[in-house]
């Protein structure tokens, strides 16, 4: 195999496998790798990446090791630096999967989890807060959060269809701004 | 069927999960604990259960967003091959879409349009979070309304205000079950 792909493989699959701490801990992680070990990107370079990287759909740390390995070695690099960001999670859930099913129902671990449900709640509510922050919400559009998230949870509506309105507002708002400046 | 409709489920919560790992969740608890899928008689998930794998996710390495996708694609299908063919599908279409237009948005970074869209998004991604943490509090998670709530605000507490790392909380609160119940 090409060194290239090698080094980009191997450098992903250890990110993947030692970060704790979902999607931003692995940005973190890769900093230090991409650009101050490999240099594979400048700092500015990895910046203007990662916010492609943040406004894209997905997995942000999948995304992320697809830029990079698309810059380094193409199709094929990006292949294997995903390849890589993926492959440890993949295994370590599988075995945690497969591992999980012949315990579940004891009684032990259920009243362990009978704990951990409640605070994986409150895990949820605490990124509500950091996110409206970053999104600037305010009196003005508190409404949006508020609305889209009473409709999904008690109307059962599709989050995607909030997603597509959101699309759609975004283009037509600026097409008519446009329009206005033009007349 | 269930292959396929595993699939069709992870291609779009790919598609259309924006804002990270947490926003997704909501995307995923949609598919997963709320839709009946075509030919099939039940969702796939109890919210229960949804709320275990958020909690194993948090534990173990890599983004929320493929453990949660291996770990529901083993569960529901019973097989490896479920569980590969759910990472590979919430993967696969930002994968395309990166390549696709990764340098377009790079070079067209001020292009009004672009930068319209991603403001209204945000006050929407804002809202998703919001909802996965609403449908998870209920009756099956706080079966009572003293410990549970309580294990609830202290652990919110401890991650706002004391910036514990989530891991921790997730152990501290196992430790809490086990004693309390």
């Amino acid at each position: 195999m090409n060194r290239e792909i090698y080094k980009l493989f191997s450098t992903f699959f250890k990110i993947g496998a030692f970060t704790f701490g979902g999607g931003w801990a692995m940005i973190a992680m890769m900093e230090k790798d991409i650009v101050n070990k490999h240099k594979w990107f400048s700092h500015e370079e990895f910046v203007d990446n990662l916010a492609i990287a943040q406004s894209m759909p997905g997995i942000l740390a999948v995304n992320m090791s697809v830029l990079v390995g698309n810059k380094i070695a193409k199709k094929t690099g990006a292949t294997f630096a995903a390849l890589g960001t993926i492959l440890p999670s993949f295994i370590i859930i599988l075995a945690i999967a497969m591992f999980f099913v012949t315990i579940y129902d004891n009684p032990t671990v259920e009243s362990i989890f009978k704990g951990i449900r409640p605070a994986v709640v409150a895990l949820i509510i605490a990124p509500v807060l950091t996110t409206a922050k970053a999104a600037k919400i305010g009196i003005k559009n508190v409404w949006v959060p508020i609305a889209t998230a009473l409709l999904i949870t008690f109307v059962g509506i599709s989050p995607i269809a909030f997603i597509a309105a959101a699309i759609i507002y975004g283009v037509s708002k600026c097409y008519i701004d446009n329009k206005n400046l033009k007349a | 069927m269930i292959y396929i409709n595993l699939i069709l489920a992870y291609l779009k919560i790919g598609l259309f999960g924006f804002g990270g790992g947490y926003a997704m969740l909501s995307l995923i608890q949609h598919e997963t604990v709320e839709v009946i899928h075509h030919g099939e008689s039940a969702p796939w998930l109890t919210l229960q259960e949804f709320t275990d794998i958020v909690a194993i996710s948090q534990m173990s390495p890599g983004p929320i967003g493929i453990n949660s996708a291996t770990y529901i694609g083993y569960k529901v299908t019973g097989s490896v091959l479920g569980s590969a063919l759910a990472t590979i599908s919430v993967c696969l279409p930002s994968f395309i879409l990166v390549l696709l237009i990764g340098t377009f948005l790079l070079k067209n970074r001020e292009n009004k349009y672009i930068q319209n869209v991603f403001k209204a998004i945000r006050p929407v991604v804002v809202g998703m979070v919001a909802s996965a943490a609403l449908l998870l509090m209920n009756k099956e998670n706080f079966p009572d309304y003293t410990k549970s709530i309580a294990i609830c605000v202290i652990a919110f507490l401890l991650v706002r205000y004391a910036k514990l790392h989530p891991i921790l909380i997730v152990i501290l609160s196992g430790i809490a079950g086990y004693i309390l119940y």
